[in-house]
Formats: structure tokens, sequence, C-alpha cells
């Protein structure tokens, strides 16, 4: 290889995507885009969920106990109704997500002892909000009765010590002590925009020499095959550099992502996942001489896994086992699980050795590919 | 005037059956996206890894592990044999919740002083950690609820009859099961459409633009109203069959259940098919490459995707960005959708979509039409 050659490869390709300023434009403005809409948009944690209330009792009991859930940051009373027509209705139209039902005889029932039950209607159309909402609903519930419980043994004048709470859990959160979403969320947008710059830009340089009938010229220079992929990679090897750069300060100085690990471990990841997009968005240029199949092809086969099936958003292991299975074959699991790891656990470069590898053998596995697939149609 | 539309609707389809990656585009990625919304886009927690370290080793700390293990959402995957054992198995995200049950445990419950029992967490996902909390939390509570009625029993056996409670009764509506599915499937369907319609559109006439044929569609006497019509209703014929397409595979194949009024749905999608027919148009307008259109239509889509509802709440969005959506005719599709999916509600409840999607679309088509009038000249 020469090393001549390949820089005025570069050269050129750079100059290229110094001509085509929307090119530049996606690559450079992307990561800030997606940022802005996942590190805001993205909350998968319900604060303040809209409840309505229908008590039927109105007594000193159900206040004490609604109290309770318009102390909780987790819900907001929004209406008191006195039918069930109005639950119904607000459910249908998504004015509520839950309603509270007291019956009518709560007060009385508590006084005389035994169980009495509470109504939650929750809407579980949207069943991760719904699941946390009765989580939280329960969670009040369950304090409420403890107290009661409580309160009730004093007054029959059982000993002192079964008036204690028996139970006391501590809980430690490990890596995202405030379970941020946005914590969890941050450090994949990574993967995400250098799989869409790595990918998108990548898989339109074979096929704009083709559709501009450049390809020619460069085949009868003396320059290899292998030169060429090389040198025009290079280019955008830098712009993703560049872009995860940006990501992680504006992760980290903006959105205030704990940064536990070191930048060298971060580095060597991304330079071996941006080797891995960039080698498939090359494959995909020579398979597949038009830029508008191409980069439909760039988006099936890189932005779709990597969404979907990376850990990205859906936790991996509650997949099922065959689905499951799939994820160990999308490279972009395995950076995912690097960046979330140095984000947040700190992990060095032997903790997450099996991650490594794995990019280490995908990278020789696509590069090799990618040669061999260019060489072929060259001549 | 019709039989010129109509002669240009047959190029179109000639067109797309020609090209072979339209075909792929068309068919392959609906096909791909269903099958991993459906199966894998899942926000539920089934089995939370759980490692247990029971330092204590006695009746009550054994029963407050077994109610871990009899519940079905926590599978303990290992025993620890020390701290540094439990914590080396969260470290390495083979576990998700550690239990800790210190020496002493059973013996301070029966003095009848609180005893704790230690939980790491791990929150790296914190929607999952969040839903494992409220298991732990249901099952806490439950076995502190019991250990009074036992010890008020071993008291005062007369008086356990009488010992109040009060129990949450669950009632989900719509969705019992809590299954992410019929969250997601009915949402692909606004999705899919959003992304092949604006790109079929967009790509439709700008391909035109760059092959240099829409000189000769400007010296043919076909006008420009009937050239517009007939470069978008292909686009608005595939929108509705893909939408077909997905909802005959999500109620026969997902089992996602279909309660509305199928005309209420046709109705919401032709509606949105307005706006997106809108957008893509107004792409056209604005670029002169394929490539352009490509970068144009990612820049709508992105947003329009994450600022809709189809997988984050609105509500737990910032403010700003809640009134934002107000502008994404998505966001009034996906509630036309999961409305008619799941809650079976029609006109009444869904007309302020509707009457959205018709405003943003009526808006959006005019402006582009006129532009594109403007730039055909």
């Amino acid at each position: 290889m020469n090393l001549k050659r390949v820089a005025a490869i570069s050269r050129k390709e750079f100059l290229q995507v110094r001509r085509d300023p929307r090119s530049l434009l996606i690559a450079l403005f992307m990561p800030i885009m997606l940022l802005g809409l996942l590190g805001y948009g993205v909350r998968l944690d319900a604060k303040h969920v809209p409840i309505y209330v229908f008590d039927r009792d109105g007594s000193q009991d159900s206040q004490a106990l609604l109290k309770r859930f318009q102390a909780s940051e987790y819900f907001d009373l929004a209406r008191v109704v006195d039918n069930y027509g109005e639950i119904t209705a607000a459910i249908d139209a998504g004015r509520c997500k839950l309603a509270l039902v007291v019956p009518p005889d709560f007060a009385r029932r508590l006084r005389d002892g035994g169980g009495v039950a509470v109504q939650a209607i929750v809407d579980a159309t949207d069943d991760n909000t719904a699941n946390l909402a009765i989580g939280y609903a329960s969670a009040v519930v369950g304090g409420f009765s403890q107290d009661v419980q409580l309160d009730w043994m004093r007054r029959h004048g059982l000993p002192d010590r079964s008036a204690t709470p028996p139970l006391s859990i501590e809980f430690r959160t490990w890596y995202n002590e405030e379970l941020e979403s946005r914590n969890f969320i941050i450090p994949g947008v990574v993967a995400l925009v250098m799989t869409l710059v790595g990918a998108l830009l990548s898989s339109l340089t074979i096929a704009r020499e083709w559709e501009r009938g450049t390809m020619e010229q460069l085949v009868s220079t003396p320059v290899t095959a292998r030169e060429i992929m090389v040198g025009k990679l290079i280019p955008y090897f830098l712009i993703g550099l560049i872009d995860a750069a940006l990501c992680v300060a504006v992760g980290i100085g903006w959105f205030q992502v704990p940064f536990r690990g070191t930048v060298a471990t971060l580095f060597v990841a991304t330079a071996l996942f941006l080797t891995v997009v960039l080698g498939i968005g090359f494959m995909i240029s020579v398979a597949i001489p038009n830029q508008l199949g191409a980069s439909v092809i760039a988006i099936l086969v890189t932005l779709l896994p990597m969404n979907m099936l990376s850990g990205f958003a859906f936790p991996i292991d509650q997949m099922p086992a065959p689905i499951r299975a799939v994820t160990y074959l999308v490279w972009g699991r395995y950076y995912v699980t690097i960046l979330k790891a140095v984000f947040l656990k700190g992990s060095g470069l032997r903790a997450l050795a099996g991650p490594l590898f794995a990019l280490v053998v995908y990278a020789a596995v696509v590069g090799t590919l990618a040669t061999r697939a260019f060489r072929k149609t060259l001549t | 005037m019709l039989a010129r539309i109509f002669h240009m609707l047959v190029k179109e389809f000639l067109q797309l059956r020609r090209d072979r990656y339209a075909r792929i585009r068309l068919v392959v990625p609906p096909l791909i996206q269903m099958v991993m919304f459906g199966y894998a886009a899942t926000f539920e927690v089934h089995s939370v890894a759980t490692v247990v370290l029971d330092r204590d080793n006695s009746q009550e700390s054994r029963d407050l592990v077994s109610r871990f293990t009899a519940n079905g959402r926590f599978e303990v995957i290992a025993i620890a044999g020390d701290e540094v054992d439990l914590a080396q198995l969260v470290d390495r995200g083979r576990a998700t919740i550690g239990i800790q049950i210190r020496c002493g445990f059973a013996a301070q419950l029966r003095k009848g002083v609180t005893a704790p029992v230690q939980l790491i967490v791990d929150g790296t996902n914190s929607n999952t950690a969040l839903i494992a909390l409220g298991y732990v939390n249901r099952i806490a509570t439950a076995f502190a609820s019991d250990y009074a009625s036992n010890s008020v029993a071993r008291v005062a056996p007369a008086l356990l009859r009488v010992i109040p409670s009060v129990e949450l009764e669950e009632r989900p509506w719509y969705n019992p099961g809590f299954e992410s599915r019929w969250f997601f499937v009915p949402g692909v369907i606004g999705s899919l459409m959003l992304v092949i319609t604006v790109n079929l559109t967009a790509f439709a006439v700008v391909r035109e633009r760059e092959i240099g044929t829409l000189e000769q569609v400007m010296v043919s006497p076909i006008r420009p109203m009937e050239f517009i019509l007939g470069k978008t209703l292909p686009s608005f014929l595939v929108g509705l069959v893909e939408a077909t397409l997905i909802t005959l595979v999500g109620t026969l194949w997902f089992r996602v259940p279909f309660r509305g009024d199928p005309l209420v749905l046709l109705l919401g999608v032709s509606l949105f098919l307005t706006c997106t027919l809108g957008m893509g148009l107004l792409i056209s307008t604005v670029c002169k490459t394929q490539q352009q259109a490509f970068a144009s239509s990612f820049f709508i889509m992105t947003p329009g995707f994450t600022l809709s509802g189809f997988s984050f709440p609105i509500a737990s969005m910032p403010l700003a960005m809640q009134w934002l959506t107000y502008l994404n005719p998505l966001r009034y599709l996906l509630v036309v959708l999961r409305g008619t999916f799941l809650k079976g509600v029609g006109l009444g409840v869904l007309w302020p979509q509707m009457l959205a999607m018709a405003v943003i679309g009526a808006t959006v088509l005019s402006v582009s039409v006129f532009r594109f009038r403007k730039s055909l000249d």
C-alpha cells in the first residue's frame, strides 16, 4: 500500500465532502439534533401522572388517603368527579391515566376492621406508563395501609414492639443513582450517530463515482483497490471521530451524564466500531451502484438493528430467546454495552475485553470482505 | 382531465414496477419492522435477574427470599457467597438486583426492631430498574403486612380477623395483560406510513427533475394540478395498501384486538396521508437531487418519529417539546390508531384529532402545491 496514493485519494474525497454542504450538514448537525431530541424527549419514568378521583365515602379517612396521592410527586390530582361516567369518558379521551375509586363504606370498614379495597382504574394502552403508575399507586396505598395497621395496634393496646414496621428496604442504586432515563439513553445516542454518519455517508461514496462515471478514471490510474478503499474511508473516519467527540462533550457538558471511564477506552471502542460501520457502508456501496437504493439498504441493514436490537432503548434480556440470539450478530450491541459501561460504570479495557474482542473480529471480517468485494467489481 | 391523470398513474406504477429497489423499499421494511416491533420492542419486565446473599439463613429470611422466587417476576440466577461476589455479579451486568440479608435478620424481627434488608439495583437501564423496584415494593409490603398479622395472631388471636388493611385493586383497561405489543403494533402503522409516503412522494418528483424529464412534462399539455395529482395518488394508494397489510398482520398474527370501526380508521389514515403527501411535495420543491431529498426527509422524519408518542410518552416531555408535538400529524394519528384498535372509540371521542390532521393536511398541501406550481412556471 502506497501511503502517498492513499493520501491523494483522501484529499479528493475531502474536497468532495466539502463541496457537498448538505452531506456535511447531516454529519455535523445530526448529532446535535439527535442529542436534543432524545436527551429531552425520552423519559420513560412517569412523573405527574394525571389522576381522577371518585371518592364515594368523603370521610376523613378517605381524604387522608387521597392527600397521600397529592403529596406524591408521581401523581397530579387532575379532577374530583362524582360518577363513573366521567371517569370512562376521561380515560377514553386520554385525559387521565389513572382513576381512584374509594368505596362508600371505606371509613366504616376501616374502623370495623378487615380488608378494604380501593379501585385503581388504569388506562393500560401504554403498558409501560400503566405498569409504573400502578407500582407507585400500590406503594402509596401500601404505606397508608401500614400506618393504619400500626395505629390500630396501638389503639388496641397491643405491645409496642408489634407497632413498629418489621421491614425496611435500603435501596442502593448503582451507576445511575437518580434513575435518569437520560443517563442510559445518551451514551446510546453516540452509537446511533456513529451508525448514521458512518453507514449513510460511506454507502454513497462508491455509488456516487459509478453514477457520475468517474469510477473508470479511478480504475485507469495505478492506484490499487485497497488504497482506494482506505483513502476514501479516512475522511469519514475523521468526521466520525469528531462527531463522537461532539456527542460525548454535549452529553457530559450539557446533559450532565456522568463519565466515569477513561477517554482511551472510549477511543479504542469508537475507532473499532467506526471501522465496522464504514466497512459495511462501503460494502453496500460496492454492491448497489445506485444512491437511493444504497441509502435504503444502509438504513435497513444498519440503523434498524441499531435502534431495535442493540439494547439502546429496549432491554435485550427481556426479549424472547430467538430474538436475543439474533442480537449477538448485531455489532451495535457490543458498542452500546461498552458505551454504557464506560459512561456509567467506569469499566476499563480489561472488564470490556469480551465486547471489544467481538468488535475486533467484526472489523477484521468486514475489512477483508469489503476489499475482496471491491476488487472483484473493479476487475 | 381524468384520462390524463389516469395515464400518469399508469406510468407511475409502471415505473415503480420496473424499479427493483423500489419494490424492496416498499415490501421488506414493513415486514422487518413489524417483526421487530412485534417481538423485540418491549418495555415489559418479565424476569429480573436477581442474586441473593442470605447471611441470616433463618426461616424468616428464607420466607422473604422465597417470596421473590414465587412472584415469577424475579429469577434468582445465583446465590452469592459474599459481598464481593454479589457486587461483581451486578457489576458485570449479570444480575439487575442484589438482595442482601444480614446476620440477625430473624432476631431483629422477633424482637420487634425494624430489620433492614439491603437491595442493590443496577440503575443503568433506569426503566427496568424502576419497574423492578415497583415489584420489590409490592413484595416487601406484603411481607410486612403478613408479618404484622402473624405477630398479632401470636399475642391476641381474637383480634386477627379484624386487623384493618387497605389494598389496591388493579383494573387495567384496554390492555389487561400489559402487553407492549398491543401498544407498539398499531403505532407501527403510523410510523411506517410516515416514512414510506413522504419518501415516495419526495423522490417521485425529484427524480424527474434530476434526470431532466420534468421539462418534458412541462411541454406536454398536462396541467400542474393534474401532474401533482398523478404524482401523489400512487403514494396515497401505496399508503392505504401498507396500512391494510400491517393491520391484517397485527390483528391476525400478533393478535392485537381491533375493537373500533374500520371506517373511522380509514378516515384517520386518509387525513394523515394528506399531511405526509404535502410534506413530500414540499421537500420536492426545495431539493434538486435525490440525495438532498433523502437528507431532508430524514430531518423531518426523525423528530416526527421521536415527538409523536410512538414509544416515549408525550406527557413526560418538557413543556416546550410538548407544544412542538401539536404540529406533528403523527401524534394525532397514533391517538386514532390506538383509540380504534384498543379502546374501540369512534368519532365522538376522536374528532379533535381528525380536525387537527385535516387542518395540518390542508395547510401543508396548499403551501406545497402553491410552491410547486411556481417552480414549474
